[in-house]
């Protein structure tokens, strides 16, 4: 909700750190082969790329750390764009807190 | 069947009705009229196998419902082990049994949420739906939850008699805390099928009440996340309910029936699994009454040929059920069902002139409150 100002108020850029929200729970669920966003009755599946940037935002590292891990872990270079577009979404659904 | 209901997944959802014992009398209540008759309740012991074996085989949204649950002494141990296993742990009750030492008991046990049920806004209605005196006690539990830092999840079941005070219930939200609330229009279903005449509201009484919380949703100055269930009576197409049977959703029932929605133990024809006999694996994937309804084959005309058929599953088999007496027929609901007019004739029935606003409804049929000695006077 707009109201909240929480996420709104603040930027996403390299030094943001991103926690997941206290009122979900992340968790690998086998069965699935997924990654899962667990919450009051509900569970959003996640795909891969969401799963693996979610798993990294233990609310110490910064989006430039996280990005440099997806690089290094995926042989990949060029993440920062989908990872803080991934986050804004993220952010706006309210499965993470940016701590800074 | 299709081919995708040829492998079945996971029972994602697991509710456990603990107890059909409750210190609530609530008119609406889905459980099952002829719940005395039942067996007896499941051993500690049953629970925790029942808990595991479902985890195993990808259960992961544990429901603890009832009855109330909090009446079971092992309650603890049963949210602890599912904790162990990786659950995500959600109590539904009435707050009645809900004290400090046993919220930081089930706290520490791992539980994950609460959704505390109200009756409606005041303490008059509230006590009166319930037949119990039970709001201010209920106040106190919300202040608990809040205290023990759970996420606030508020259900309160609306229908003719409470849903004109949808601003005020929504106003006694915000003044606990509440994060999440649970506008739920009744469905018809066990004493609220029985009392449903007197529990339908009128259209024009479920637009006032959408349009209050549209209302209430534009001027709230925090998060709050307002689910208003609209009543599928006043639809023209029937609810994806349990979005198919046997495709997420698994029950257990206080004595260990293994269902694949609350109520489907109705459902004539069918072999519905104890779990004293079987392996929840059993029940999931190899009984008539989790197979029966899986896919399309059941699916009698309209639904048969019908291109939505893969959205709503032909909506609920206990409403078609109860109503047309045949679980295979469309549900009503659905304007498309040769029986749709059962659905828009309980409708149109409710467009009477209302009730004063006073807790005992001047109508000529009795409520029937959900109680041990009602059952047994239903099911002699």
């Amino acid at each position: 909700m707009s109201a909240d100002p929480s996420n709104d108020a603040k930027p996403i850029n390299g030094e943001s750190i991103p926690a997941i929200d206290r009122r979900f729970r992340l968790q690998w669920e086998a069965a699935q082969n997924a990654h899962v966003l667990l919450y009051p009755e509900g569970m959003i599946k996640l795909n891969t790329s969401a799963g693996e940037i979610l798993k990294r935002c233990d609310g110490k590292a910064t989006l430039a750390d996280i990005t440099a891990s997806l690089e290094q872990s995926f042989g990949a270079t060029g993440l920062s764009g989908d990872v803080f577009a991934f986050i804004a979404m993220a952010a706006e659904k309210k499965w993470i807190t940016l701590l800074s | 069947m299709n081919a995708q209901a040829k492998v079945p997944g996971p029972p994602l959802w697991l509710l456990l009705e603990l107890t059909y014992r409750c210190p609530l009398h609530c008119v609406f209540c889905y459980n099952p009229t002829d719940f005395t008759r039942t067996g007896p309740e499941l051993s500690t012991e049953d629970w925790l196998r029942v808990v595991r074996e479902a985890r195993a085989l990808g259960a992961v949204q544990l429901g603890l419902s009832g009855g109330e649950p909090l009446v079971r002494d092992d309650l603890e141990l049963i949210v602890a082990e599912a904790h162990r296993l990786g659950f995500y742990i959600n109590l539904i009750t009435s707050g009645v049994g809900l004290n400090e030492t046993r919220i930081a008991a089930l706290k520490a046990a791992g539980l994950d949420h609460i959704q505390l049920s109200f009756q409606d806004s005041s303490k008059q209605m509230n006590d009166f739906l319930s037949s119990t005196r039970t709001f201010e006690l209920k106040s106190k539990v919300a202040a608990l939850i809040k205290q023990y830092d759970y996420p606030m999840v508020l259900n309160v079941v609306l229908h003719r008699l409470n849903i004109d005070h949808v601003e005020e219930i929504l106003n006694m939200a915000d003044r606990l805390g509440a994060e999440y609330v649970e506008l739920a229009n009744t469905q018809y279903y066990g004493w609220a099928w029985h009392n449903r005449d007197q529990l339908m509201p009128s259209r024009a009484q479920v637009e006032r009440a959408e349009a209050a919380t549209k209302r209430f949703r534009e001027r709230i100055g925090r998060p709050m996340q307002i689910y208003f269930v609209v009543p599928d009576y006043f639809e023209r197409r029937p609810k994806p309910c349990m979005n198919g049977l046997g495709s997420i959703f698994l029950t257990v029932t206080p004595d260990g029936t293994a269902l694949p929605c609350h109520a489907a133990r109705m459902l004539p024809g069918l072999e519905f699994p104890n779990v004293r006999d079987t392996s929840v694996k059993h029940a999931w994937f190899d009984s008539s009454g989790f197979n029966h309804f899986r896919g399309d084959d059941w699916m009698k005309e309209p639904c048969r040929s019908c291109p939505e058929k893969a959205r709503d599953f032909g909506g609920c088999r206990c409403q078609a059920f109860l109503m047309t007496g045949d679980a295979a027929n469309a549900d009503p609901v659905c304007d498309l069902s040769p029986h749709h007019h059962l659905v828009t004739e309980a409708v149109a029935a409710a467009e009477r002139p209302r009730p004063a606003e006073e807790p005992r409804p001047a109508e000529e049929k009795p409520l029937v409150f959900r109680t041990p000695a009602n059952s047994a006077t239903l099911f002699p």
